[in-house]
């Protein structure tokens, strides 16, 4: 455990069809969540690269959070099929470098789940203040 | 309208422009600290903060500094770009920069709303906004398309909110595909009697509507038919219609009833709520439009009795299903709802008790053209004692509903009037949480029933049963503040409105969002109600959420005259994300192209590389981030583009 001050850092990717939007209902319910994601709006999580989260965690990133449209309801058909298994992928490249597979979070988030949403980010914050700082993070890719 | 010419690119200058939005951003966000944050960023030339940016002097504000400050990047810190991107979008067009020009931070759904800790909050802001500078930076100027629209509508769904559409549609001078998947059109209005707070008969003011819908030169119908599938994008939808085999040669059929009359088979007719019983060869009811007769193949025992009466010869025991495709600019959804199946509050003794009936039902009992001629009788008795629920399946987490149905207290008010009007000499007691009577007469209608002597208890049933031949009804009356028990020979349950049980498969069909509980979700609940997520789609009456029938056919009308539009216009833009491939390095390896659902990705035969159809590809970029070499990108969300946003907001942590 580093000082109690320390918060994990969440790099977002969202789709904008469905978590992007439910991430905008959380908002206007105005439900509570921890402030450590950062979301990235993405058309389709399958435009989200493997490369994409490694430079996430290689820049410091205690978490990746990727959240699309439920299977089936994927406005580009099968995107977030080939997310699932490029997210099951970079799982593994991430076993190799010592970097917990519970840090890289993939869920199916509709426009309607605004409060699945806020549930799905507080349970990910919390976890990675659980695990701690994603120590495998190498110094070169920081840039302050 | 000449375009102004639009600023040539050279140095990087991006102007910040932070909203407060009144309260709802300065509340939970430091404007001040975030601005000063915004001027320390790279090339970034001006930043500003100003009440409502969204507003015409903000928009100003940013005009002016493009014109002024020779602005080329905008990034406002502001709402979701899903509410406020194609507003700034004409600003910059306006002020003469390039559209594609402008990223936007969302500091109010994504932050301020989210995170009460103004510190937490603030550090956040800033956070989105390096984000949101980074990827300005990068940002390249983008041609807008536009595509030419189909003059034609798809309206899915003929109830009345379908009907109103598609007549509305019509009338404009365009032409309409009308597909509903029952027999007959009209919907759940069709089986109502009287209507509230008026008490119009349904049957009169709708199936006037219904023939006009057969008789418009503009409207095509497909009765007994269901979407398949829709390809495509707003002006240029592709549907697939299957028309399901009828078995009846409907070009032939005359509606006389006679294959009915001679059909031995008799199955729960659907159209009277199971009240009564019709044929395997049947029509829905006999205002039926399209007046045309139907086999049910699975109950059907192929006697072959309708086909000796039938004089027209119609009869087609070989029909098959047919698959139509047609040609659309725009869609019009109104797959309408289903009644709360009672079943799931056993309480209640729906299953168990005959005389447990749903409002629904009760239409249909008190319907003149019903199973009993509109006289209402249970087992072939005039009740004494009526009781009615409200709320079943409304406002109830124990069911998952939260929402309130809005139609059933009305709806009961009137069925109670119904009652004391047949059976004047007949008890009604009502049983309520709230009279929500918020319409236009509606209060008026509600005062005039209880002066008729219906008693609103205030009271929770807590169950029904069957005490000798009797029901009763015990419930906690919530004013007397005891348990009461109440004797009944016919309780009506005022079931809710439920999302259709097609929903699901719609709303996958169409790429649509559903709201939390289970309607299909609107673009914006206030602004943007008949509009959904996806251009070109509109929605009407009762999928997007209960609504009384002045309130579906007012949606039905706006649908409509959002559907018209780009259809008069006769043009759409068409975002211009597509993927792009570099020539160079592409190695033609062909991984991509089976990656590409739309097959927009072809193989370049002489020059062994692929290349790109833009008008077929729709930007999702999942081809870019499959290429092993790198080769793909997609326009507005470039590699480079999301790894600035990645560096910028892990680079500005603490």
């Amino acid at each position: 455990m580093s000082d109690e001050k320390w918060e994990p850092q969440i790099v977002g990717f969202a789709c904008n069809w469905c978590t992007y939007a439910g991430a905008d209902l959380a908002g206007t319910s105005r439900l509570q969540y921890p402030a450590n994601v950062s979301l990235i709006r993405v058309m389709c999580t399958g435009r989200v690269d493997v490369s994409h989260i490694l430079a996430a965690f290689a820049q410091g990133a205690d978490g990746v959070f990727i959240g699309g449209c439920h299977p089936g309801d994927c406005h580009y058909i099968s995107g977030n099929f080939k997310t699932l298994a490029r997210v099951t992928l970079t799982k593994k490249v991430l076993e190799q470098f010592g970097i917990d597979v519970e840090r890289l979070c993939l869920e199916w988030i509709s426009a309607g789940e605004g409060g699945k949403f806020a549930e799905v980010i507080d349970c990910f914050t919390s976890r990675l203040r659980e695990l701690g700082p994603n120590s495998a993070k190498p110094k070169l890719g920081q840039k302050t | 309208m000449a375009k102004k010419k639009e600023k040539v690119v050279g140095d990087l200058r991006i102007g910040v422009y932070v909203c407060h939005c009144g309260l709802n951003i300065s509340a939970t966000v430091d404007v001040p600290e975030l601005v000063k944050f915004a001027s320390s960023l790279p090339d970034v030339i001006v930043a500003r903060d100003y009440p409502y940016v969204c507003s015409d002097p903000g928009q100003k504000l940013i005009m002016k500094d493009i014109q002024k400050l020779g602005i080329n990047r905008v990034v406002t810190a502001s709402c979701s770009p899903r509410l406020h991107e194609s507003t700034f979008r004409k600003t910059l067009q306006e002020a003469g920069l390039n559209p594609y020009c402008l990223e936007i931070a969302n500091i109010r759904e994504h932050c301020s709303w989210v995170h009460a800790d103004i510190v937490k909050g603030t550090e956040k802001a800033k956070r989105l906004v390096a984000s949101a500078v980074a990827r300005s930076s990068l940002l390249e100027p983008l041609d807008v398309k536009e595509a030419p629209v189909t003059p034609q509508a798809l309206v899915i769904g003929a109830g009345i909110s379908g009907i109103q559409a598609a007549l509305d549609i019509a009338d404009a001078g365009f032409k309409v595909h009308l597909v509903e998947k029952e027999p007959s059109i009209g919907g759940h209005m069709a089986q109502l009697d009287k209507t509230f707070p008026t008490l119009d008969c349904s049957a009169c003011i709708l199936t006037p509507k219904m023939v006009q819908v057969e008789r418009h030169p503009n409207i095509r119908l497909y009765a007994y038919s269901e979407i398949e599938g829709i390809d495509g994008f707003v002006g240029n939808f592709t549907a697939r219609i299957r028309r399901k085999a009828t078995f009846v040669d409907w070009d032939k059929c005359t509606g006389c009833n006679d294959c009915a009359e001679a059909c031995p088979v008799k199955v729960p007719d659907e159209f009277n709520m199971g009240l009564s019983e019709r044929k395997a060869i049947y029509r829905s009811f006999p205002q039926a439009v399209p007046n045309k007769f139907v086999i049910e193949r699975d109950v059907c025992i192929e006697c072959k009795k309708c086909q000796k009466v039938c004089k027209p010869d119609a009869i087609d025991y070989d029909m098959e299903d047919e698959l139509v495709e047609v040609q659309v600019g725009t869609i019009v959804v109104a797959t309408g709802f289903d009644q709360f199946n009672p079943s799931l509050k056993p309480e209640y003794g729906y299953d168990q008790y005959e005389n447990v009936i749903t409002g629904l039902e009760f239409e249909r009992l008190s319907s003149p053209s019903g199973p009993t001629g509109g006289k209402i009788l249970i087992g072939g008795r005039e009740p004494k004692d009526v009781a009615f629920i409200h709320c079943v399946g409304s406002r109830d987490e124990t069911v998952g509903n939260e929402y309130c149905s809005r139609v059933c207290c009305m709806a009961t008010a009137k069925q109670a009037h119904l009652v004391k009007e047949r059976v004047p000499q007949a008890n009604v007691t009502v049983f309520y949480m709230d009279v929500r009577a918020f319409g236009k007469g509606f209060e008026e209608f509600y005062m005039r029933v209880k002066e008729e002597g219906v008693f609103y208890r205030r009271a929770n049933p807590a169950e029904i049963y069957r005490r000798s031949q009797r029901l009763v009804i015990r419930a906690e009356d919530t004013l007397l503040g005891k348990t009461v028990e109440v004797e009944a020979d016919l309780v009506v349950l005022a079931a809710g409105m439920v999302p259709n049980i097609n929903t699901q498969a719609v709303a996958s069909l169409l790429r649509l969002g559903r709201s939390s509980d289970g309607f299909l979700m609107e673009a914006h609940p206030k602004l943007r109600p008949v509009e959904t997520a996806i251009d070109g789609i509109y929605l009407a009456g009762c999928c997007q959420g209960p609504k009384d029938i002045p309130d579906a056919v007012a949606q039905a009308k706006g649908a409509a005259s959002s559907a018209i539009a780009p259809m008069a216009r006769g043009k759409v833009e068409v975002e211009p994300i597509t993927a792009v491939i570099d020539e160079d390095l592409c190695s033609g390896c062909r991984i991509c192209e089976g990656v590409c659902e739309y097959g927009a990705l072809s193989f370049d035969q002489q020059k062994e590389i692929m290349t790109v159809n833009e008008v077929l590809c729709k930007g999702c970029g999942a081809c870019g981030a499959t290429c092993p070499s790198g080769c793909i990108s997609l326009k507005h969300y470039t590699d480079q583009q999301i790894m600035a946003q990645i560096g910028a907001i892990l680079s500005h942590v603490r």
